[in-house]
């Protein structure tokens, strides 16, 4: 390893190989998109008309669910990006044999990804909030916030996609991944309030990522402000340097042995 | 011994070796959906419009749905990508067809090992609905035999399209843009009563569709004779017609 630290122009340099490469095809984009507006519809819409509005927060249904399906757009397009895209990149592409001998260094590598994966988070998140617009589910133009907001919780997941990824030995230790993965998306708030929950179980809620995601961008979009949006953005700064560090130390590893 | 049958413990065998992975899929996939779409949507249901699923609990409604859902599911591991992978040209139904075993046999082998997996796995779904206590009565003896009906009247059709296939992203194409959907949309997740009325008539024809009616129409213990003959059959053709064409693509890709 040559270089050490990280450029911006370095850095950008490997956005800028992924960005040619995104280009090229737009599945990855639209099934990024289609996936969540598939729940956006069935259940949002077709299990809302069985709830009517949440109780206790008199919220129409779609309209509550509708936020916290975007914040798992997010999630699950940075996330991928990084931990199953970067995976696929080591063992099949064998593209960064050919990216470690640049000057290129492990930290422009690790940052370069989480970069393009904030940002295809960020692309996702938009593209969702579109759907949102044209189905008439955008209640506050506050809404607007959660797209800033979306970084946070793009950055947060795709630096915990890489640390993950690091870990995993092959392909159906992804299954192990999904089996994180899905029971989050499912019980971190996305489909109901905390407050379904006995109150043992919330603080078990509570700490999961996911939770705090949608906690950042239910309120705007819902058009009410919490002093739990500020915890919330904390939370996923520190848990995605945290990530960003335990990655940046084990790619290296993994790319160089 | 039928020659199917090697074909059968060669899958078989394998499958010690894998069964793990696929468990997640098949068993702890649709428990987790059960858990967290059904008692945790269901209690929001209970506080909302309870009575427009006709007084049965959403729990009750979701579980039946699911299960034929997943048995497709199930179907969609074992016969879409796996048969295309298969009949590759370095696959391993290309051993197979230089052994006396014909391309009817390899067929049948495999779809065998199909049925054994979406028997399992739907049992161990069916116990998991038991614990939860979602099927009426001694009508589980039936919502079985029902589930495993759904998703072999899935698997084989589509082995019959799979096995044509040369690349195998085709596959995760239909599992994202045709099975999704199909999956959020048949029933499932809510009645079909609230589409609109095309949008029904067109829904009303999917394979998952039929498969759900006639699960849950068990499951719930108030069966109408004629909707189960209706379902039962519609699923018993897709099978029957899938197998047919499936003979001829398979004689064709294996032996071309």
């Amino acid at each position: 390893m040559i270089a050490r630290g990280w450029t911006l122009r370095r850095t950008g340099s490997l956005v800028e190989r992924n960005a040619l490469i995104y280009r090229r095809s737009l599945t990855p984009v639209l099934s990024s998109i289609l996936e969540p507006v598939l729940y956006l519809l069935s259940i949002g819409f077709g299990v809302g008309a069985l709830v009517g509005k949440v109780y206790g927060i008199d919220v129409r249904y779609v309209d509550y669910v509708a936020p916290g399906i975007l914040a798992t757009t997010a999630m699950n397009a940075a996330f991928n990006q990084t931990s199953f895209a970067i995976f696929m990149r080591i063992k099949n592409d064998r593209a960064y044999d050919a990216i470690v001998p640049t000057p290129l260094s492990i930290a422009d590598i690790t940052l370069g990804e989480v970069a393009s994966a904030v940002l295809s988070g960020v692309f996702a998140s938009c593209g969702f909030v579109l759907v949102m617009l044209v189905l008439g589910l955008v209640v506050s133009p506050a809404i607007l916030i959660a797209i800033p907001c979306s970084l946070l919780v793009g950055y947060g997941f795709a630096s915990a996609g890489i640390a993950v990824m690091t870990f995993l030995r092959d392909f159906p230790d992804f299954q192990l991944v999904q089996l994180v993965m899905l029971p989050m998306f499912l019980f971190a708030t996305t489909f109901y309030p905390l407050s379904v929950y006995p109150s043992w179980v919330r603080p078990l809620i509570e700490v999961l990522p996911l939770y705090q995601s949608i906690q950042l961008l239910r309120d705007p979009a819902l058009g009410t402000f919490h002093w739990g949006m500020l915890v919330a953005a904390l939370y996923l700064l520190v848990f995605g340097s945290v990530a960003l560090a335990v990655a940046t130390r084990r790619l290296g590893r993994k790319l160089l042995l | 011994m039928p020659r199917a049958l090697h074909v059968f413990g060669y899958c078989l065998r394998l499958y010690r070796r894998t069964w793990k992975g696929t468990f997640v899929i098949s068993v702890v996939n649709p428990l987790l959906f059960l858990l967290g779409v059904g008692v945790g949507i269901g209690h929001l249901v209970s506080h909302g419009h309870p009575a427009t699923l006709g007084g049965v609990s959403y729990t009750d409604f979701f579980a039946p749905g699911l299960l034929a859902a997943s048995a497709m599911q199930t179907a969609f591991v074992e016969a879409g990508g796996r048969v295309t992978v298969s009949a590759s040209p370095s696959g391993a139904y290309r051993t197979a067809t230089t052994t006396p075993l014909d391309p009817e046999d390899i067929l049948l082998g495999h779809m065998l090992f199909v049925a054994f997996r979406v028997l399992t796995s739907t049992a161990a779904f069916i116990a998991v609905m038991e614990l939860f206590g979602t099927i009426s009565g001694w009508w589980v003896v039936a919502v079985w035999p029902a589930a495993v009906l759904s998703g072999l009247a899935f698997a084989v059709p589509l082995a019959a399209w799979t096995v044509t296939l040369r690349t195998y992203p085709q596959v995760n194409s239909f599992f994202r843009f045709l099975f999704m959907p199909m999956y959020m949309f048949s029933g499932t997740f809510f009645a079909l009563g609230e589409l609109p009325h095309f949008v029904r008539l067109l829904v009303s024809v999917l394979p998952l569709t039929q498969a759900v009616e006639l699960c849950r129409g068990l499951s719930l213990g108030h069966p109408s004779a004629g909707g189960v003959a209706a379902h039962g059959s519609y699923l018993a053709l897709l099978l029957l017609g899938g197998a047919l064409v499936a003979r001829v693509t398979y004689r064709r890709r294996l032996h071309a």
